[in-house]
């Protein structure tokens, strides 16, 4: 190749300033990387950075606060939703958001969930839907499949005994406090950029004042579930993807 | 013809994690043999066939890959 072209006129994709720049402490592979990118490129494309502020959750993004360039603040375990609620009341022309695992939106935190939802307060809800705990060594999260292994489930999840894997995504979109509600994944590039466009398409309806978007996000958890990368998001494909399929689940009426 | 491209690969911050080579569809990554201060073994360019469509980058977890493509 004799022509140089990395060069500022051919840049066509950089991070970007939303997201700083310490190396992430995800394991190698894990979706929360992919998922905080996308978050940050939807605040930078609409140039909100200096309007937004995000709620970081207890989970593996419990630092979440380092790496979005943006005003944050740390919620205990399952409280995001409320202490969200208490700052867009208090700044209700700023962009409000949560990020939260399965185990800490799903579990310790179904009701200020379901409560935020429920009362239609305007914030974007993140959810990272891993199937299991992550953080604390992959013990299983009221989202793990059946039949699935976790730490606490080695002989795999029997619904008989540890109940149904719940799909709080659907139960949320049945709340007439919420506006519009999907589910996306970032394993693929396709999936990737459309994952942006639904964050960025939640962060717009904030300002109409309409209620609660709430975007989940089918995520991998390489360690948790003792897959390489790749694998992983392979077994997602045919593993998840079935359970908890992805596409819009409710959407503005025209 | 496709416009040819190229990346620039931040291998301090790459965990060898392989979620891009499976993203490019001219097969420019691969994983190296060397180890970066973290101790992974980063992803490096093995061809020239670069066509700068960011998918590596854009799937990345940890933003690592930049890309540049020629304008005309
Ligand atoms: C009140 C309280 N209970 C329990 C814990 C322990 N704990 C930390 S993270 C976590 C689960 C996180 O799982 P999830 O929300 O699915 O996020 P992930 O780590 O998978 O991203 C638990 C139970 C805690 N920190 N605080
Ligand atoms: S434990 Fe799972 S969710 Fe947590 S950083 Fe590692 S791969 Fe990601
Ligand atoms: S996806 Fe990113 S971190 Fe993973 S091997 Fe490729 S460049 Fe490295
Ligand atoms: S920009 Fe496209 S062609 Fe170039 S290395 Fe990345 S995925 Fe491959």
């Amino acid at each position: 190749m004799s022509e140089n072209l990395i060069t500022p006129e051919n840049l066509v994709y950089k991070k970007t300033k939303s997201m700083t720049d310490r190396i992430l402490h995800y394991c190698p592979g894990c979706g929360h990387g992919t998922a905080h990118r996308m978050l940050a490129e939807a605040i930078d494309e609409l140039g909100i950075q200096g309007e937004t502020i995000g709620v970081a959750p207890v989970g593996c993004s419990v630092l979440a606060y380092y790496y979005f360039d943006v005003d944050m603040q740390e919620a205990a375990h399952g409280r995001a939703p409320a202490v969200a609620t208490g700052i867009k009341r208090v700044f209700p022309e700023k962009y409000v958001f949560t990020y939260q695992g399965d185990g800490d939106l799903a579990a310790i935190g179904t009701a200020e969930t379901i409560h935020a939802c429920n009362r239609g307060e305007n914030i974007l809800v993140v959810f990272i839907n891993n199937g299991i705990y992550g953080m604390t060594g992959g013990q299983m999260a009221p989202t793990t499949l059946e039949g699935m292994k976790s730490s606490t489930s080695p002989r795999g999840r029997d619904v008989k005994t540890m109940g149904s894997p719940l799909k709080i995504t659907e139960m949320i979109a049945q709340l007439p406090g919420t506006y519009f509600v999907t589910r996306q994944a970032v394993h693929t590039p396709a999936n990737v950029r459309k994952t942006k466009r639904a964050l960025k398409k939640a962060l717009e309806y904030q300002k109409l004042n309409k209620g609660t978007c709430f975007v989940e996000i089918v995520a991998n958890c390489p360690s948790g579930w003792k897959m390489t990368p790749v694998q992983s998001n392979k077994w997602m494909e045919e593993n998840m993807f079935p359970f908890y399929p992805l596409g819009d689940i409710k959407v503005p009426e025209k | 013809m496709a416009k040819k491209g190229d990346i620039v690969i931040d291998i301090e911050k790459c965990k060898g994690c392989e979620v891009c080579l499976a993203a490019c569809p001219n097969d420019v990554l691969a994983i190296g043999s060397e180890v970066n201060r973290k101790g992974y073994r980063y992803a490096v360019k093995v061809n020239s066939d670069c066509i700068g469509c960011a998918n590596c980058a854009v799937v990345c977890p940890d933003a690592v890959i930049t890309v540049y493509r020629e304008k005309k």
